[in-house]
């Protein structure tokens, strides 16, 4: 066998790292974008929404756009078998993240063909989710190539079985889920968006742990394919964490759900005891300085996405498509796909400035829009 | 061959077609960045109201343009994967950084900025968000030069070598490769045109403005920022086109045959227009200087090119079939670019001279006429251009360039993905004319929508923006300031949503 280089290793795990921060950061956004017909019934709820991603989608969709550019880099030959192979799902979901993309200032400007834009923004928003998962399927369960690493097999339809399918479902209810948490967190405190969104947000986590099992139990047992022995302990780890993540998100989100039944019914006994600050009996008077249960119940959901997305990379290792029985040509690993070192080591230059850059960006961007979002700031 | 059945000609449309899309949209975000960080400049040193309505009304155009423009470079970024896998797999040593670094070092900048820019006006300091205005455009720069960085290395290759199988260009030198000998050349000719593209918007709505008589104060201020943008960006284009007309005589010996019709070996002659005759080889033309272009190139009138047919002969060019090649088509291209160059020259000298000519322009109709659809100019200039540099490389994706390394290069037809076919392709070009279609429509009815709406004063209160939320009953435009500087309420726009605007009316009240 021969032998793998650091940096090829290294970028191994770095385009999952780029794919698990896609994931999490435009999971919640897509999410919202699915949910949004469904939790948003009002104008103002409907801007509430937006706005709740508004400033920030267009730079978590970057990530894809690193991950695909990165991967391109790489492991040139994944890159062109994956996006030629799975040629229509992949137009599918660009016309989805096209349609999305232009919904946003588009519906904002053209009050006549809101109906149109909230329609693109819906659909743009559940091709990718859904079809994501079942691209994560295929390279996992594998697909048939010919000796140059080309597709051989039914355009499209060829890629769904039911065990891309249920990928498909799994990563389509996390970013489901990841919506729900993220709008439970952003909405304004009693409206009821948020509380449309809070009770979305227990069957949408509970579907996304049940899925989860089944896709394992179908990846384990049924697909099982040869998995690096040295990297089990690590996979077991981070399955575990995947379901303790979700379970204490849903555990969490319940008790915000309880803490905030307690205060409305304290707030209704004891009825304006400070004049001016509870005017409305019943209602929430102001944000509780209470455990930020919606945050934990966030940030646990996307801890779950992340481990997700490292079992994946550990089950797959040294894997990045896997080949069906019936290729001709062999599995693109790290050792027939991975560029020369030297490129190897720019793609890590570029990487080392980039990223921190990122990251300080990202912390500008999620400061300066921090806390609930309020009616006034839809006049910005 | 059927065209219906031709994978790599099919490949080849839906790329031209959705590049040339992007094309549009692009010039428009880089060049109007420009002006719209400019007037930000403008409103946080004075501080007026009506600056910064003016830049509002810029972040509001840019913000819709740059979200078509963004949308359809996905496209892009994707293609190279989904219909040109082998051209992937060939180049992905070294063509990959560039895109990724290109999402990292631009796309974040730019896109996070542009956040703060439509949502933070009330959430930050008035610096941070004059600098946010800078960084949105600086980022698109940035974007540029890193897409052109990797469009350069496949015109000009270097700092590469082929792989001991023959299969891939593996790269020897990064910075070499990135600073290839076409990428100074590419970059300052193209985004000085897509500067003078932003320069030229902003003027023709300055100029509608003048000729409906609305916002004429405003109309003016951009006028003055857009004329002195277009001329200086017109007028530092000679010196890079002249270099990118150099790089391509030294580098690219096929292009420069087909830009100007030159079948034969000879000092090649100077042509403002003509027809190239495919057939006969000829170029028919009423009027050419003898050894023009060879003087404009090299400063002497005879110095020969090597014609196409003699260009087949070698080893190095031997896959062109001089009949087979679209030169006329690459002929017209060049000549039509440099004839809009003359237009867009023409239009830029008159708007300054009579802008700042005790401001002249306000009662010259003609010129207000000629300056609203003078950026068709730089549109076609930029599009013919996109056409010459593109078209004239092949038969080749990755060009066999004069000082580029041995064996690097690969034809276009060799460049496709095979597990694609022709029925997927019809398939998504069918939907690539539908989708654009609505997105360009939607697009000209929301621009349209602002250009009309004017800019909106801040004060009096209208919900704005990006998210463009005009869910007034009444919009108080910044209209028909008169020197004293008084706002009156010119224009009412009647929301048709009556039931949203009467919800918005009274949050207002709270």
């Amino acid at each position: 066998m021969l032998t793998l280089s650091v940096l090829e290793v290294l970028w191994f795990f770095l385009i999952f790292v780029l794919i698990a921060g896609y994931f999490i950061l435009d999971g919640f956004d897509l999410g919202v974008g699915v949910l949004f017909p469904f939790v948003a019934k009002t104008e103002e709820e409907k801007k509430i929404a937006r706005r709740s991603i508004g400033p920030v989608w267009d730079g978590n969709e970057v990530w894809l756009l690193t991950a695909g550019g990165a991967l391109f880099a790489a492991f040139p030959d994944a890159y062109a078998t994956t996006f030629s192979g799975f040629y229509l799902a992949i137009m599918l979901v660009l016309f989805g993240l096209i349609v999305r993309a232009v919904s946003f200032e588009f519906r904002a400007g053209d009050p006549k063909w809101r109906g149109l834009w909230d329609g693109c923004f819906f659909v743009g928003s559940l091709l990718p989710a859904l079809l994501m998962g079942v691209a994560v399927g295929n390279i996992y369960a594998g697909i048939p190539m010919d000796a140059n690493g080309d597709y051989m097999g039914i355009p499209l339809i060829g890629l769904v079985t039911p065990f891309t399918l249920a990928c498909g479902l799994l990563g389509l209810a996390m970013f489901l889920a990841a919506g729900a948490t993220w709008l439970a967190l952003k909405a304004p405190l009693d409206s009821a968006l948020r509380g449309r969104a809070m009770k979305l947000r227990l069957p949408l986590q509970v579907i996304a742990l049940l899925l989860f099992v089944v896709v394992s139990v179908m990846g384990h047992f049924a697909i099982a394919p040869e998995m690096d022995p040295s990297l089990s302990l690590l996979r077991w780890a981070s399955a575990a964490i995947v379901v303790i993540a979700l379970v204490v998100s849903i555990v969490v989100g319940q008790l915000g759900i309880a803490a905030d039944r307690k205060a409305k019914e304290a707030a209704a006994e004891a009825p304006a005891v400070v004049p001016g600050v509870n005017p409305t009996p019943g209602k929430l008077p102001v944000e509780v300085k209470s455990f930020p249960y919606d945050l934990v119940a966030f940030v646990t959901q996307s801890a779950a996405a992340l481990f997700l997305v490292a079992l994946l990379a550990f089950s797959m290792f040294p894997v990045l498509v896997m080949a069906t029985p019936d290729s001709i040509g062999p599995a693109i690993t790290i050792a027939n796909a991975a560029s020369s070192d030297l490129s190897l080591i720019w793609m890590t230059i570029i990487l080392g400035i980039g990223l921190p850059l990122v990251l300080i960006y990202h912390v500008v961007i999620y400061r300066t829009f921090r806390g609930r979002v309020k009616v006034e700031d839809l006049r910005h | 061959m059927d065209i219906f059945a031709d994978v790599a000609l099919l490949s080849r449309i839906q790329f031209a077609l959705t590049v040339a899309y992007h094309f549009i949209f692009v010039p428009l975000s880089i060049g109007l960045g420009l002006i719209l960080a400019i007037c930000a400049t403008r409103a946080y040193r004075s501080r007026d109201p009506r600056d910064e309505a003016a830049t509002h009304f810029w972040v509001k155009i840019f913000t819709a343009t740059f979200a078509i423009g963004v949308a359809t470079g996905i496209t892009m970024e994707f293609s190279f994967g989904t219909n040109w896998a082998n051209y992937s797999r060939f180049v992905g040593d070294i063509f990959g950084a560039p895109l990724a670094a290109e999402a990292l070092f631009a796309f974040f900048l730019e896109s996070i900025f542009l956040g703060v820019l439509l949502f933070g006006r009330k959430k930050v300091g008035r610096l941070a968000y004059l600098v946010s205005a800078w960084l949105v455009w600086i980022g698109s720069c940035l974007s540029a030069l890193w897409i052109l960085i990797a469009n350069s290395w496949m015109q000009t290759p270097a700092g590469a070598a082929l792989n001991a199988e023959g299969t891939e260009a593996i790269i020897t030198d990064f910075p070499a490769a990135a600073f290839n000998p076409s990428i100074y050349a590419r970059y300052t000719h193209t985004v000085d045109a897509l500067l003078i593209m932003g320069a030229f918007i902003a003027m023709a709505v300055a100029a509608w403005y003048l000729l409906k008589g609305r916002h004429t104060d405003f109309a003016m201020k951009i006028m003055r920022t857009g004329a002195v943008v277009g001329i200086v960006t017109s007028c530092i284009m000679i010196v890079f086109a002249h270099a990118s007309a150099v790089v391509v005589w030294e580098e690219q010996p096929t292009k420069l045959a087909m830009m100007e019709g030159q079948y034969e070996t000879e000092a090649p002659p100077l042509y403002a227009f003509g027809w190239v005759d495919e057939e006969s080889q000829e170029v028919i033309t009423p009027f050419a200087i003898p050894g023009g272009t060879s003087m404009l190139a090299t400063g002497t009138w005879d110095t020969e090119y090597p014609g196409l047919n003699d260009l087949a002969e070698t080893e190095q060019y031997g896959d062109l079939d001089p009949e087979a090649m679209p030169v006329n088509f690459v002929f017209q291209s060049y000549h039509l670019m440099v004839a809009m160059y003359g237009l867009i020259m023409l239009t830029a000298i008159l708007a300054i001279i009579f802008t700042y000519h005790r401001g002249k322009i306000q009662k010259m109709r003609w010129l207000q006429k000629l300056v609203l659809i003078s950026p068709l100019f730089p549109f076609i200039a930029i599009q013919t251009g996109w056409i010459t540099a593109e078209v004239g490389r092949q038969p080749w994706v990755v060009y066999p360039s004069v000082s580029g390394p041995e064996g690097v290069s690969l034809l276009t037809n060799d460049a496709i993905s095979m597990s694609v076919s022709a029925p997927e392709l019809l398939v998504t070009l069918a939907l690539f004319l539908i989708v654009y279609l609505v997105l360009f429509i939607g697009w000209a009815r929301v621009i349209g929508r602002f250009i009309k709406e004017g800019p909106v004063m801040a004060a009096e209160g209208t919900t704005d923006g990006a998210d463009g939320e005009t869910d007034v009953v009444a919009v108080a435009t910044m209209a028909d300031v008169q020197d004293n500087g008084d706002v009156e309420v010119s224009q009412v726009v009647v929301e048709d949503d009556a039931a949203a605007g009467a919800s918005a009316n009274g949050k207002d009240g709270e």
